[in-house]
């Protein structure tokens, strides 16, 4: 809470033309204060200390009989209505020419009342000069407008207060939905598989609200695994929001949507990386923080098509260029690109950012376990793994590895190695692996290499090697 | 969004968290002081908006300072509750602090919703002079406005504010400026 707040109403505005200001109607809640002398000291205009030292002459006590006419009418008071910030505003003075910078030289006339008046606002923040906070004290002795007014903001200034509105509970969104679905059943549900996407795009939303331009212009190195090596790639936070905007628009684009900024057609069907780079060239780069509004708005069109198109669209799908997704996987694996860079835009801001809710972190290592098999595959043939130990007929059981994932969303996950029609079997296990589940993620978005992953192991050396390999392989820019 | 909510799309009530929850959050934590009280008034104001997306009427304002109105109206409520019953537990206190610190929230929850619906030009003079302590000089160069609009800019922001100290009468929309959401 903040400063006092001792004044009750403003003074009554020009009705009548307060010559002599009127005893403080009782205000409505809180004059007592005021007619006890609740403030301390001889303060009664000395704005909110801030800067210490900046002490005023005590003025007389208005309240106290009559005072001097003021020797400048009082000009109408502006009610605070007038929202227009143009200097050719409402505001009666605006139109006065400023007669002198009331930068107030010794000896120069003192300023005019307009100009005096001009300045409550700021000697109530103590943002003037000494010399005119001195003059507007001088002032305020002597003209019982601006010193009503003068109150009045000053007390407002108690009501500023410097707590930053503190970061809300990411899983405080989660909650409140669900109490409200427990109250009143959603007749057009989000699919299951679109929730992690909600959640990871809403997390990200919120970490970028209090991102001023130094942020969103921060320098951020995007991490992926390629040709057996970790890549980067610099871009800024901005040009992060511009990649996951331009990949999320595959699945906009497969659903019938539009791009959100219209793309060369060839490479926008080139797949992520070639989509990236023609719109990092489109935009003028780098790219500010107006990329922000189209990311959110298609990101919260994409839940709201899905939604509508319900169930029957999950296996719709989604072409990624060189392979395609089921739209239900395509929405997990957006809602896992959009968590790993927004951890990376977190890094690059210095700030905390946690991983996603036990559930949607399943989900996405669940998607990995699965494209696991056809990615070795593809790797075999490319000559990236080793050859299969054996031939294994569709649907019938071959080597296995266990994938053991550690912690919250964590499980086990059997990967055939020989083939992705092969069968995975616990009976036919040949090695064993255990790691954390983020550290799984941070491996399969090419965050940490397959050699300094903190993986337990156990059995063939070369089918866990191959494994870590593969999930590497799965990042990209 | 109204017809949204009505229609039952969760996507719906989802775009409506994102858009107010800071808002919501913010103004119960001012009134409340209190981070798990602040959470509850949340969760109240959606349910009830879910609940009952017709009672809003677009005529009296904006999406926001409905939304805004029923948070203040909920964790006053609250506040006067938990301040109650510990009265009565304690003994301690009397009912006028009670009434004076139950309008100390919510003058300071009006003034919260007052600086974020003010226009943009005059919360940043005020955030210039106030939180970085700029003078109303520095604060014109920062901004590239005269000096004069400066002044202007920070004598309007803080008329604005002030009319938080004003009680408004039962059921009125809270004070500021409803603007399209």
């Amino acid at each position: 809470m903040t400063g006092p707040m001792e004044q009750g109403e403003p003074a009554p505005d020009d009705e009548n033309t307060p010559r002599i200001p009127s005893p403080r109607a009782a205000g409505d809640d809180l004059a007592g204060d005021d007619l006890a002398g609740g403030r301390s000291g001889s303060g009664r205009f000395v704005p909110a200390p801030r800067e210490g030292g900046r002490g005023a002459p005590a003025s007389p006590d208005r309240r106290a009989g009559p005072n001097p006419e003021p020797e400048t009418p009082p000009p109408p008071d502006p009610e605070p209505s007038s929202t227009s910030t143009s200097p050719s505003s409402a505001e009666p003075e605006a139109s006065v020419p400023e007669p002198v910078p009331p930068d107030l030289a010794p000896g120069a006339e003192p300023p005019s009342h307009t100009v005096l008046k001009s300045l409550l606002g700021a000697w109530a923040l103590a943002a003037c000069s000494t010399e005119e906070t001195d003059a507007v004290e001088a002032h305020l002795t002597e003209c019982a407008p601006c010193a009503d007014e003068a109150l009045r903001l000053r007390d407002a200034v108690g009501l500023l207060h410097t707590e930053r509105s503190l970061d809300l509970d990411p899983m405080l969104r989660t909650r409140v939905l669900e109490n409200c679905l427990g109250r009143r059943p959603a007749r057009i549900p989000v699919p299951g598989w679109a929730a992690p996407y909600d959640a990871e795009a809403a997390r990200l939303d919120a970490l970028l609200n209090d991102f001023g331009d130094a942020e969103w212009h921060a320098p951020v190195r995007l991490k992926w695994f390629e040709e057996e090596r970790r890549a980067s790639r610099r871009t800024t936070v901005a040009g992060v929001i511009g990649h996951l905007m331009a990949v999320d628009a595959l699945v906009a684009t497969a659903l019938g949507l539009d791009e959100p900024v219209p793309l060369d057609p060839e490479e926008a069907a080139g797949g992520p990386t070639a989509r990236t780079e023609a719109l990092w060239r489109a935009g003028r780069y780098p790219l500010t923080r107006t990329v922000r509004e189209p990311w959110r708005e298609q990101s919260h069109t994409l839940i709201r098509t899905v939604s509508f198109a319900g169930r029957g669209a999950a296996e719709l799908a989604v072409s990624y260029g060189e392979f395609a997704l089921s739209l239900q996987d395509a929405m997990l694996d957006r809602a896992f690109e959009c968590w790993i860079h927004a951890g990376d835009i977190a890094e690059a801001v210095d700030y905390p950012y946690d991983p996603p809710s036990g559930t949607h972190l399943h989900g996405m290592i669940d998607l990995a376990a699965r494209i696991l098999p056809a990615t070795l595959a593809g790797r075999r043939r490319a000559g990236l793994a080793s050859p299969p130990r054996g031939l294994v007929t569709a649907g019938s059981p071959g080597r296995s590895l266990r994938l053991e994932i550690e912690g919250v969303g964590g499980g086990n996950w059997l990967i055939a190695l020989d083939s992705p029609a092969a069968l995975a079997s616990a009976d036919h296990e040949v090695a064993h692996v255990a790691l954390d589940g983020v550290e799984f993620c941070k491996l399969a978005a090419g965050h940490v290499s397959p050699q300094e992953a903190a993986v337990g192991q156990l059995g063939d050396r070369e089918a866990i090697s191959d494994v870590l390999f593969a999930a590497a392989s799965l990042s990209r820019l | 969004m109204q017809q949204r909510l009505a229609r039952g799309e969760a996507a719906a009530l989802g775009e409506l968290y994102d858009r107010f929850a800071s808002l919501v959050h913010s103004l119960a934590h001012r009134v409340l002081s209190d981070e798990g009280a602040a959470d509850a008034i949340t969760r109240e104001v959606f349910g009830y908006v879910w609940e009952n997306p017709d009672a809003y009427d677009p005529k009296q304002g904006s999406m926001r300072s409905w939304v805004a109105k029923l948070t203040q109206r909920q964790a006053v409520q609250r506040l006067r509750q938990d301040e109650t019953s510990s009265y009565e537990e304690s003994g301690l206190g009397s009912t006028e602090e009670l009434e004076q610190k139950v309008r100390r929230a919510s003058a300071a929850a009006r003034a919260d919703y007052i600086v974020t619906s003010m226009p943009a030009p005059l919360r940043a003079a005020l955030e210039l002079a106030y939180f970085q302590r700029r003078d109303y000089r520095q604060a014109a160069a920062d901004l590239s406005i005269t000096e004069d609009e400066a002044r202007r800019r920070l004598r309007l922001g803080l008329q604005l504010l002030s009319s938080a100290n004003i009680r408004p009468p039962e059921g009125a929309a809270p004070p500021g400026y409803g603007r399209a959401w």
